[in-house]
């Protein structure tokens, strides 16, 4: 990216607006919901789109809208944590894989692998056996699921910087292995963590959306989009809406969250910059 | 200042490749204040060479000594003295600069501490404006980034300056001045240069001795002006007739 031209990027555009929708309502849901969320009142339950329940309310009475908005709260919250701890464990794993003597990278990688070969979804059923189903164990599950995906990317991406000029010459300067991990080797790499978290996230929300469907993810009475769904299944024939809503609210973060890792990419990688 | 003693360097072959010997049994000596070229085709093993010099790589034969003391297949905590030393200025403007770094802190590399006073020194040193500083590399022209890797490589006040092809990759119409600039610099700061390049013309330029490089071995080593004028190696030979000069330029331009 030598010529600093401002390329046109419709997706990357399309998914900050998705994104920052999402952000922005889970923001607001801390000053201001329609209704409370979480107040179950029989006199109001089941009704249908009307002026004062503008998505209308679930069997329980409660405001759909509202829990939309505490629900995307739950959402960012996931994906903020698993994906930090994935890109926390990940990155230096990577990093340190590609920088150490050959067989000890191949053995953080072959154990990556076994990681990344085991069902997320699984793990997390797992962990939730084990230590109580909650959003903290769904966060926690999803983000060690993710953490192959950082250790490859960062792993790949160091080995490239490692066999740079520059770090050559930062060698024949004498700077540490761990100086030029920090200083050459992280600021070249980061574009592709950033692209690489912004995936990631889209697949922790389907992941915790599918894991509170389940039962193993965020308990009541806290909002959820996934738990939503699952409470509107006995009734999908008769109120499709208390499916519809939630299901829309999960693809627009998802769709979001690809979209802007997608954008973030072309942005970002001087190699696909001039694909289109 | 450098005695190489029968240095051998074998790569070895991954997924059934044959094995590659880049390097088979070079010897020769570098005094101080000498400036010692090394030319030869790409494969001939000069980039080796150059990495076993600085001990980014290590032999697996023979020894590199720096100033008396041994510095190959030692571990980097006992090469200090020779990080401050030997300093080298690598072929690959764009590459040998990292792109996210400002001028700045890719010069002040080798000092591992900022210092604005030595920073200002140095850039006036290579014939860059003060406010270079501050940029990065890509808003710099080749040849420019090749003095900031200069005064980079002059930063520690090193007694050994290792070009590795440093005007190969620049346009023919800087490569005077940035070997006029590396021949200034070689005599004010009384340096040792090892200077690495395919072109003959190039070396004779900077060097008063030269070490002619095929295939893993030196086929001829002495003065410059000897080699040039009369080779005793077909190798070195061939070298020379392959140079575009003018002169040859010129007779073809007639004859045709």
């Amino acid at each position: 990216m030598t010529t600093a031209v401002k390329r046109r990027t419709p997706t990357l555009t399309a998914g900050a607006v998705l994104v920052g929708l999402v952000v922005l309502v889970a923001l607001v849901s801390f000053i201001w919901t329609p209704h409370d969320p979480t107040r179950v009142d029989a006199a109001v339950r089941l009704l249908g789109p009307t002026g004062d329940f503008l998505f209308g309310t679930d069997k329980f009475g409660r405001d759909l809208v509202s829990q939309i908005m505490v629900g995307a709260r739950t959402t960012l919250y996931v994906g903020v944590v698993a994906v930090g701890v994935a890109a926390l464990i990940g990155t230096p794993l990577g990093i340190l894989a590609a920088m150490s003597p050959r067989w000890l990278g191949e053995f953080i990688m072959r154990v990556n692998d076994l990681v990344l070969a085991f069902p997320a979804l699984l793990l997390a059923i797992m962990f939730g056996a084990v230590f109580g189903a909650s959003t903290w164990t769904a966060m926690v599950a999803i983000g060690i699921a993710t953490v192959p995906s950082f250790a490859r990317i960062a792993r790949s991406g160091t080995m490239q910087v490692m066999s740079t000029e520059y770090v050559l010459a930062a060698r024949a300067a004498g700077r540490s292995r761990l100086v030029i991990a920090r200083r050459h080797v992280l600021p070249n790499i980061a574009g592709l963590l950033i692209v690489q978290s912004s995936v990631s996230f889209a697949i922790a929300v389907l992941a915790e959306a599918a894991l509170s469907f389940l039962g193993f993810g965020t308990r009541p009475p806290t909002p959820s989009w996934g738990r939503m769904l699952q409470e509107s299944q006995e009734l999908l024939a008769v109120q499709p809406r208390l499916a519809i809503v939630p299901g829309i609210a999960i693809a627009v973060a998802v769709l979001g969250f690809n979209l802007l890792g997608d954008g973030l990419r072309d942005r970002l990688d001087p190699r696909l910059a001039g694909r289109r | 200042m450098i005695e190489v003693r029968d240095l051998r360097r074998t790569y070895r072959g991954r997924l059934g490749r044959p094995a590659v010997d880049a390097l088979r049994g070079v010897s020769f000596d570098v005094a101080a204040g000498q400036r010692f070229g090394i030319v030869g085709e790409s494969g001939s093993g000069k980039s080796t060479l150059v990495r076993l010099l600085a001990a980014l790589d290590t032999p697996t034969g023979g020894t590199i000594s720096f100033r008396g003391t041994r510095i190959d297949g030692v571990p980097e905590r006992r090469l200090k003295f020779l990080r401050d030393e030997l300093q080298i200025v690598f072929q690959d403007p764009m590459g040998s600069l990292d792109p996210r770094m400002r001028v700045r802190d890719i010069i002040c590399e080798p000092l591992k501490r900022r210092d604005d006073e030595r920073l200002a020194e140095l850039l006036d040193a290579v014939g860059l404006p003060l406010d270079a500083a501050s940029r990065y590399p890509h808003q710099f022209s080749g040849g420019q980034r090749q003095r900031i890797s200069i005064a980079r490589a002059l930063a520690p006040d090193p007694k050994v300056l290792i070009a590795d092809e440093p005007v190969s990759a620049l346009d023919v119409s800087v490569r005077a001045q940035i070997l006029n600039l590396l021949a200034d610099l070689v005599e004010r700061y009384e340096l040792t240069l090892v200077f690495v390049s395919h072109d003959l013309s190039v070396v004779r330029h900077v060097c008063d001795t030269v070490a002619v490089m095929r295939r893993g071995e030196i086929v001829e080593l002495g003065d410059v002006e000897q080699v040039y004028q009369q080779p005793l190696h077909e190798y070195t030979r061939e070298l020379i007739a392959a140079a575009p000069t003018l002169r040859a330029a010129l007779a073809r331009f007639q004859e045709g």
